[in-house]
């Protein structure tokens, strides 16, 4: 049997991408890698702007050779490519000496993030292809997807570092279907964890010694979903963060700090995402929420945002209200 | 182009495929809401109020962003639609601080349009920026930013001339439009950020506070004088296309307001030409390198901050109504025999920046400013209006004698190439005795950003570049800076299209007005028998009677420039 290649493994693998949006990696690949085009690139994503979110910092600490060895085989895989690191500030003081040496001569080059342009809209796949390209750091309309005209309107290929990571594993056929699950907040051990992708929440939590819970938010500091404990019987589907929290929580103060990241962390350009948090934020001050205002609110940020960022605000504030505040 | 067959609202269109969802409605005449969008720029698909619904999409999308493909259904109206359109419009309201009665979109305001068939509750939200301030910008443009709507049309129109005065920054987790503090930027005075503001945020300073002022000083006498591009634009505040020739209405309607004299600024500009021909001809002659033009005072103070090393290179001439306006304190006041000092001159300009030009020092003559005054074309409407002065109905009524009767070349200044057009027929004439026989310079004309023409003078190739838009015109300074012989005379106008595109020009200013602007006014010069500025017959007079030595010709039509550092402060 002819050794197979990589794009099969990945898609055999049925792994997805840890960035948040869980595509799956195969058939991002693919599509790089099918279009025709003198020049690609790879961007591995180290932005990891959600709060409370630390993994990525765990794989670089730990991993970062596998992490570069998943980025030769796709500069490899897609054909004509350069690669880039775009890294947020502190990871690089941590980790940039080390990730250079590991480079070596590949092409690649590491590029740290302006957090000027808001720490979270950073972490978006097209505004980092605007920020490499020079520009402000804002979303890009897409269609055309980066895979097809991405960095300096070329095809690209956007991974995160844990995806990359992986990619090592499974070249090697050792990948084992995990992932790992960062567990935070007033979780009684915290700590970042290897862990089988198919695991339950709840598995996950206990196996960990994280249980009882009072609530979690899941997929994010920023915009991960409340969760009761009643919920928690299913796997994570998209980023695998956990966040404990207690019965102490003062849920007005947990919306006021989401509120408050989002609204410094997104880049203003469009009206749902900049006006509806702005307003969202101002009843939470004022703790006084109107259903019909966060009905329309909800609607206009999901439906009508420019970026996933926006379509993706209103997920903690309408479970934590619907679930924790009642 | 590859076409492609759609639907919108189940009417079937067969498009070029990549055409914006947003254009293909417009031509099909089907209304969709938008704020942000101005045909010159990029489309940022901000402002979320063109919502559409495609089939098989699972959430709303732009009207301005979205590219026609193949088979794509579309839906511009649903009650998910309207509903989201709504609450978006809700949000830019609660945003912008309403100032109806002082706005330069009276009258034609979409938001507020959108307001009413919408039936808002205005007052569902307490207005964000109520408190935000507002900032002069020189003598010129006022930028109001409680009326943003966050929308940064305005700082790409910046940008894209090359100054970068505004720009975004961080304040209160928002990224906010401002003026820069950077002591190397600065406004160039063009109005182009009021021109594609949506919502008014921008607007020319008096405007409309102070338009009674110029007109209140009755023991003067009040002389009008109004540019080229006015005459084909400023129907348009009367309900009347663009491109409507009004110029005698306009004369008309004026004289209503209690003018003594008008005058015509294309008189001017036959001035203008024959000093700049004579300046274009001499620098050949002697190998002095470009000519660039000098009529728009935004270019002027754009070359004079950024590019001090072209200093040498810009025409002395003066702009068409400043020399018409010292010779109508000069040569004028004297046949009348009134005192030059009990002369009023208003000038109504399609320009922001000529309200800064009025106030340069270098102008005076003879202890005088040329022109006492600037009004917009935006503010002689507002005015007019004020009076019940109806524009349309007005009986015509030509511009006084001497300084009303222009060339086509003087009219034609109003739109891009004109100068560089008139300047050529003229240069043409003093370099061989002959006048051209197909006076159309055609390779000048038109809505091109960069056009460049070779121009036969008998034997003599004079290499012309004329072109829209300070940023456009960065591009051929640093080709000038590689090459200095790769053009001999350069026509740089800050405003698309030209001064009919100007900041002091009604609005909207789009692509398709523009260009009805300029057409009427190339057809007002077709249609004219004196098509060159050297043959007008008031040009000769008062060559012969007092333009007679160079120090007078120095005194009256030429200036000089020089390095700027930062002006405006904040």
């Amino acid at each position: 049997m002819p050794p197979q290649d990589i794009i099969s493994k990945l898609k055999e693998s049925g792994i997805k991408g840890r960035s948040g949006s869980a595509f799956p990696t195969g058939l991002k690949w693919e599509s790089v890698k099918k279009a025709k085009s003198s020049k690609k690139y790879l961007i591995c994503n180290a932005t990891e702007g959600e709060p409370e979110l630390f993994k990525d910092d765990y794989i670089l600490k730990n991993h970062a050779k596998e992490v570069i060895e998943g980025m030769r085989i796709a500069l490899k895989t897609i054909g004509n490519a350069e690669g880039y690191i775009y890294i947020n500030k502190e990871y690089f003081k941590k980790y940039g000496t080390k990730l250079k040496k590991l480079i070596k001569k590949l092409p690649i080059s590491i590029v740290i993030a302006n957090e000027e342009y808001g720490k979270y809209i950073i972490g978006e796949e097209t505004s980092i292809i605007e920020a490499i390209e020079g520009k402000r750091a804002e979303p890009r309309q897409k269609p055309p997807l980066p895979t097809e005209k991405g960095l300096f309107n070329c095809p690209t290929l956007v991974n995160n570092v844990e995806t990359l990571y992986y990619v090592s594993q499974i070249n090697e056929n050792r990948y084992q279907n995990k992932r790992f699950f960062c567990i935070s907040g007033k979780a009684r051990n915290k700590g970042v964890f290897e862990l089988p992708e198919n695991w339950t929440i709840r598995k996950v939590l206990k196996e960990t010694g994280n249980w009882p819970v009072s609530f979690v938010q899941v997929g994010g500091g920023a915009e991960g979903e409340i969760m009761l404990p009643k919920e928690l019987d299913r796997p994570i589907r998209y980023m695998a963060s956990i966040i404990v929290f207690d019965k102490k929580t003062n849920p007005y103060l947990l919306m006021k700090k989401w509120a408050d990241f989002l609204m410094k962390g997104n880049c203003d350009k469009c009206v749902p995402c900049r006006e509806g948090l702005y307003r969202l934020s101002e009843m939470i001050k004022k703790k006084k929420l109107e259903k019909e205002v966060l009905d329309d609110l909800f609607l206009i940020m999901e439906e009508t945002s420019f970026c996933p960022l926006g379509r993706g605000a209103s997920i903690p504030f309408k479970s934590l209200i619907s679930k924790v505040l009642k | 182009m590859k076409k492609v067959t759609i639907q919108i609202n189940k009417k079937k269109i067969v498009v070029d495929e990549g055409r914006s969802i947003l254009d293909i409605a417009r031509e099909n005449k089907i209304e969709i809401p938008s704020l942000c969008f101005h045909p010159d720029l990029e489309a940022k698909a901000g402002c979320r109020l063109c919502l559409i619904e495609i089939k098989g999409k699972n959430r709303l999308l732009t009207a301005c962003s979205i590219k026609a493909e193949q088979g794509m259904e579309i839906l511009t109206s649903s009650p998910k639609i309207e509903r989201a359109r709504k609450i978006n419009l809700e949000l830019i309201f609660a945003q912008h601080r309403e100032e109806c009665d002082d706005c330069i979109w009276k009258d034609k305001c979409r938001l507020l349009n959108l307001a009413k068939k919408y039936k808002l509750n205005l007052n569902r939200f307490e207005d964000r920026k109520k408190k935000f301030p507002w900032y002069q910008f020189g003598p010129s443009v006022v930028f109001d930013s409680s009326k943003c709507m966050d929308c940064r049309n305005c700082v790409e129109a910046c940008h894209k001339q090359g100054a970068d005065f505004l720009e975004l920054r961080e304040q209160d987790s928002f990224f906010e439009v401002f003026p820069t503090k950077d002591p190397k930027k600065d406004c160039i005075y063009c109005g182009q950020c009021l021109t594609h503001c949506p919502v008014g945020a921008f607007e020319a300073v008096g405007e409309y506070e102070d338009i009674e002022k110029p007109f209140q000083d009755k023991d003067k006498t009040i002389v009008v004088q109004f540019a080229p591009a006015i005459r084909t634009s400023i129907g348009e505040e009367f309900n009347m296309k663009p491109g409507e020739v009004v110029t005698d209405k306009l004369v008309a309607a004026i004289k209503k307001l209690g003018a003594d004299k008008v005058f015509d600024v294309s008189v001017g500009a036959d001035f203008t030409t024959m000093e700049e021909a004579k300046e274009l001809l001499e620098k050949i002659k002697k190998g002095k390198g470009v000519c660039l033009s000098s009529c728009c005072p935004a270019w002027v103070k754009f070359l004079e901050f950024k590019y001090p090393e072209f200093i040498p290179h810009i025409a002395t001439t003066r702009s068409p109504h400043i020399i018409l306006g010292a010779l109508i304190k000069t040569y004028w006041a004297k046949n009348q025999g009134i005192d030059p000092r009990k002369i009023k001159v208003i000038s109504i300009m399609p320009c922001t920046a000529k309200k800064y030009e009025v106030i340069r020092d270098e102008l005076e003559v003879f202890g005088m400013e040329p022109v006492d005054y600037v009004l917009t074309t935006r503010e002689l409407a507002r005015l007019l209006k004020k009076r019940n002065i109806d524009l349309k109905k007005v009986k015509p009524e030509p511009a006084d004698n001497p300084l009303g009767a222009p060339s086509g070349a003087g009219v034609i200044y109003g739109a891009s190439g004109g100068v560089a057009e008139s300047a050529l027929r003229t240069a043409y004439y003093l370099l061989t005795g002959k006048n051209l026989k197909n006076v159309d310079l055609k390779d000048v004309r038109g809505m091109e950003g960069i056009k460049k023409a070779e121009i036969n003078m008998e034997g003599f190739k004079a290499r012309i570049a004329v072109v829209t838009g300070t940023g456009n015109a960065e591009k051929i300074l640093k080709e000038l800076k590689k090459n200095p012989k790769a053009y001999n005379a350069l026509e740089v106008m800050a405003c698309p299209g030209g001064c009919i595109g100007g900041g002091g020009q009604p609005l909207p200013s789009t692509p398709e007005i523009r260009k009805q602007r300029a057409e009427a006014l190339y057809k007002i010069d077709a249609r004219k028998k004196l098509r060159l500025a050297h043959e007008n017959p008031i040009l000769k007079k008062v060559y012969k009677e007092f333009l007679k030595d160079e120090k007078t010709i120095h005194r009256i039509c030429h200036t000089s420039y020089k390095k700027k550092t930062r002006e405006v402060k904040i």
